[in-house]
């Protein structure tokens, strides 16, 4: 980015927005406005590497952020250990015995010729492959999802340090996009879109349904932090002390420090991050990837493996959007699947890409903040707005407590038009592409 | 022999009657999308969020007729609003077409960008549906509820099983046929249909022949709508309105559009059925049927359920890998862009 006066005055308006929000509603509001806008920002990285470097369109982002959410649960929870005694090593073997099938099925695809006979054998080793891992799998959960069901009846996790969590569900993801990258990319751009579409839905439903890996709808709460508790604090003397010394109350102090502890850490992920992106955009890897995006058949004509670099680039922007999640998780100490909405998970990242600029992550990280602080505060705008238009109607009339129900719903309108506006007259973002 | 006739019975009316009318409701949907993908040349994420305007826009119709107290007697009132829903749909889409997406034809712009206008165009309709109907189930279906039910079907045949018929689900069908023929017959038979067709297969042709590129628009945005509210409505009628069901409607019919082959209307409603028979056989709980044909000794113990039904999409997505990894361009050769 260049430093110019434009570039940082938005960069200026944004903190002067959250600062505002401290000033006018509360610090406890802004901190968390700031500290979502830090985990946006990183979303919007891992897109923006995605769209921006490479051209590549991926509409499933909620999966890849789920899944980053579940690495949380992974590595951070203590295990069970009653759960893996009934059947933790039973269910290993289940999923080994069908990743072994779908093996042999792709190696009888590679090696057999081409005929009935590979289709038939295919269908066969699949077929048969398929009743087994559920005759292995079935059981092992059942015995997994009657112990305790109303505390745990899951496995739990590895009951390591939380922040392991965030490279790890980089990891997860990472894997997910290598298995819908490897089939769709290479075909027609949209294709990928609507394949990551099913990925990031199927992503949710083995949340929401696989009771002995995530707790499904019953949610997973509590899992550890990487920050101390609240209470803690406020139990703590010397907290206590310094903090009512500073003329501040301890119970809010409490909160806001906590959240600051949160921000930190996020700020350096994004900072590292940032770092890495912009190095690699200035290394000759990011001028192969311009150079790709701008003409796929001129660089492969050059010799460059376009669908070799698209993959790895959509493994590794999907890795980003996986850390992101795992962070969200880590914040919220809680996995709750049915949490995870398309328009807030994938097209929002869209937006803040768009609106920011795609190409720079500059831009992308400024979009992250300013698309989030709109998302969360043009609700209560809304509300006020229709209050003052519908302060001259008469009270209990039917259209007016319609329209102020519905004024939650403002905020997907104005994330449509804001995305419309500046597709149509700012194409290139606020912070454009250099 | 009693016995295979009750698993046929039970497989009729557990899996084929609910797939017909699914397989109906997604072949119309998958007609929509392919027609813009054929005309317009990009893959309309809207697609899902028009169904739902379309279907609010025919269930305000309805709910107007029902209070003045018209109705189709055994027929659902929603039949008649049709044409009303379709006629505010299609000013909408001819509405958003002008806002949003001219603008960029007339700048040749490269379809992902299309894609990511519909993205927004997505989102302000998702709020417009919720902004006037709210986000909550709707219920709008009235008249006959079954063509035949399980029962008259039992006292009638005998049998143990009953097969159930519900009207929205044989409409659906008769509705979806009418469409389609109609459709075929007026992209076949009709001037503007030939002009469309020429239009898709070779843009700079049709262009130099002299067929007016906007007008070719405007006459594929109004089959939309119409597509898009009958589809919705259907779907409505079958099982219930509810907005995000419709958004997550998108994936199936996408699925369904890109195994018959993009911009091919044939391989469109192949793929719906293909989709929908899937979805339904491997999500249905098979133990009735097998009960029926197995020795009692092999009956099975727990539910055959190839999978949960939570997994519907995980169905879609599964065809969806196979057809591209094997045969990227449809079952109906599609376009490729």
């Amino acid at each position: 980015m260049t430093i110019n006066l434009r570039n940082l005055g938005l960069f200026g308006l944004v903190a002067l927005l959250i600062v505002a929000t401290g000033v006018l509603q509360s610090w406890n509001v802004a901190l968390t406005i700031l500290n979502y806008g830090l985990i946006s920002a990183v979303m919007a990285l891992g897109v923006n590497m995605q769209w921006g470097y490479a051209g590549l369109f991926n509409v499933g982002i909620m999966g890849f952020v789920a899944l980053g959410g579940l690495a949380t649960v992974i590595v951070a929870m203590p295990p069970v250990g009653e759960a893996w005694s009934a059947g933790g090593l039973r269910v290993i073997m289940a999923l080994g015995w069908g990743v072994i099938v779908l093996a042999a099925a792709i190696l009888l695809y590679q090696r057999l010729p081409r005929g009935a006979t590979r289709s038939a054998a295919m269908i066969a080793v699949l077929l048969g492959g398929f009743f087994s891992f559920r005759a292995l799998l079935d059981p092992a959960v059942a015995a997994i999802e009657s112990v305790n069901p109303a505390a745990t009846g899951y496995l739990g996790g590895l009951g390591l340090p939380v922040l392991l969590a965030w490279p790890v569900g980089g990891l997860l993801a990472a894997g997910a996009a290598w298995i819908v990258g490897k089939t769709a990319l290479g075909l027609r751009s949209d294709y990928l879109a609507i394949a990551t579409l099913g990925i990031a839905e199927i992503a949710i439903a083995v949340m929401k349904n696989e009771d002995w890996l995530s707790r499904g709808v019953k949610n997973v709460v509590a899992i550890p932090r990487p920050v101390p508790y609240e209470i803690d604090l406020q139990n703590d003397p010397d907290f206590v002390a310094r903090m009512t010394g500073w003329g501040f109350d301890p119970v809010t102090a409490s909160s806001v420090v906590v959240k600051l502890c949160y921000a930190g850490l996020f700020a350096v992920v994004l900072l590292v991050l940032l770092w890495l992106l912009e190095s690699a955009l200035k290394s000759p890897w990011g001028r192969m990837m311009r150079a790709i995006r701008d003409n796929e058949t001129a660089a492969e004509a050059m010799g460059k493996d376009v669908k070799r670099r698209h993959l790895q680039i959509f493994v590794m922007g999907s890795a980003i959007c996986g850390i992101a999640g795992a962070m969200l998780v880590t914040m919220e100490s809680q996995l709750v699947p049915s949490s995870y909405q398309p328009l807030r998970f994938t097209f929002l990242i869209w937006v803040m890409v768009i609106v920011g600029g795609s190409g720079n992550n500059w831009g992308a990280i400024l979009g992250g903040f300013l698309v989030w602080f709109l998302w969360i505060q043009v609700e209560p705008m809304g509300q006020q707005l229709v209050l003052w238009i519908t302060s001259g109607m008469a009270d209990g009339s039917a259209l007016k407590d319609h329209l102020i129900d519905s004024a939650a719903h403002m905020r997907l309108l104005t994330m449509g038009i804001v995305l419309l506006l500046v597709l149509r007259f700012s194409p290139r973002g606020l912070i454009p592409e250099k | 022999m009693i016995d295979v006739l009750n698993a046929l019975v039970a497989f009729l009316n557990f899996v084929v009657v609910p797939a017909t009318a699914y397989g109906s409701q997604l072949a119309l949907g998958a007609l929509g999308v392919t027609l813009i993908y054929g005309i317009l040349r990009f893959s309309n994420f809207a697609h899902g969020d028009t169904m739902a305007f379309g279907t609010m826009a025919t269930i305000l119709f309805t709910w107007a007729f029902q209070g003045m107290g018209i109705s189709l007697g055994p027929l659902p009132t929603a039949l008649l609003a049709l044409p009303f829903g379709i006629a505010v749909t299609g000013l909408l889409l001819i509405g958003t077409d002008r806002l949003v997406y001219r603008f960029y034809r007339q700048q040749k712009a490269v379809p992902v960008i299309f894609v990511i206008a519909s993205l927004g165009v997505m989102f302000v309709m998702n709020a417009l549906v919720r902004f006037i109907i709210g986000p909550d189930d709707q219920r709008f279906a009235d008249g006959e509820r079954f063509i035949i039910s399980a029962r008259e079907f039992r006292t009638l045949t005998g049998l143990d099983e009953g097969l159930a018929i519900r009207t929205t689900q044989g409409l659906t069908v008769v509705t979806a046929v009418i469409v389609v023929a109609l459709l075929f017959w007026f992209l076949n038979k009709t001037r503007t249909g030939k002009s469309m067709r020429a239009f898709s297969d070779n843009e700079d042709l049709a262009l130099l022949s002299g067929i007016n590129p906007e007008r070719v628009v405007m006459v594929t945005w109004l089959l939309v709508a119409a597509l898009a509210t009958v589809a919705g409505t259907l779907y409505g009628l079958d099982k219930s309105f509810k907005p995000f069901t419709y958004f997550q409607l998108l994936l199936p019919i996408f699925a369904a559009a890109i195994v018959g082959g993009l911009g091919s209307p044939l391989g469109a409603i192949a793929g719906g059925f293909v989709i929908a028979f899937s979805e339904v056989t491997v999500t249905y709980a098979f133990k009735k049927v097998l009960g029926y044909l197995l020795p009692e000794a092999l009956e099975p113990d727990g539910l055959v359920q190839l999978l949960s039904t939570d997994y519907k999409f995980a169905v879609s997505f599964a065809i969806l890998i196979i057809v591209l990894l094997f045969k990227p361009t449809g079952l109906f050769k599609g376009k490729s862009v």
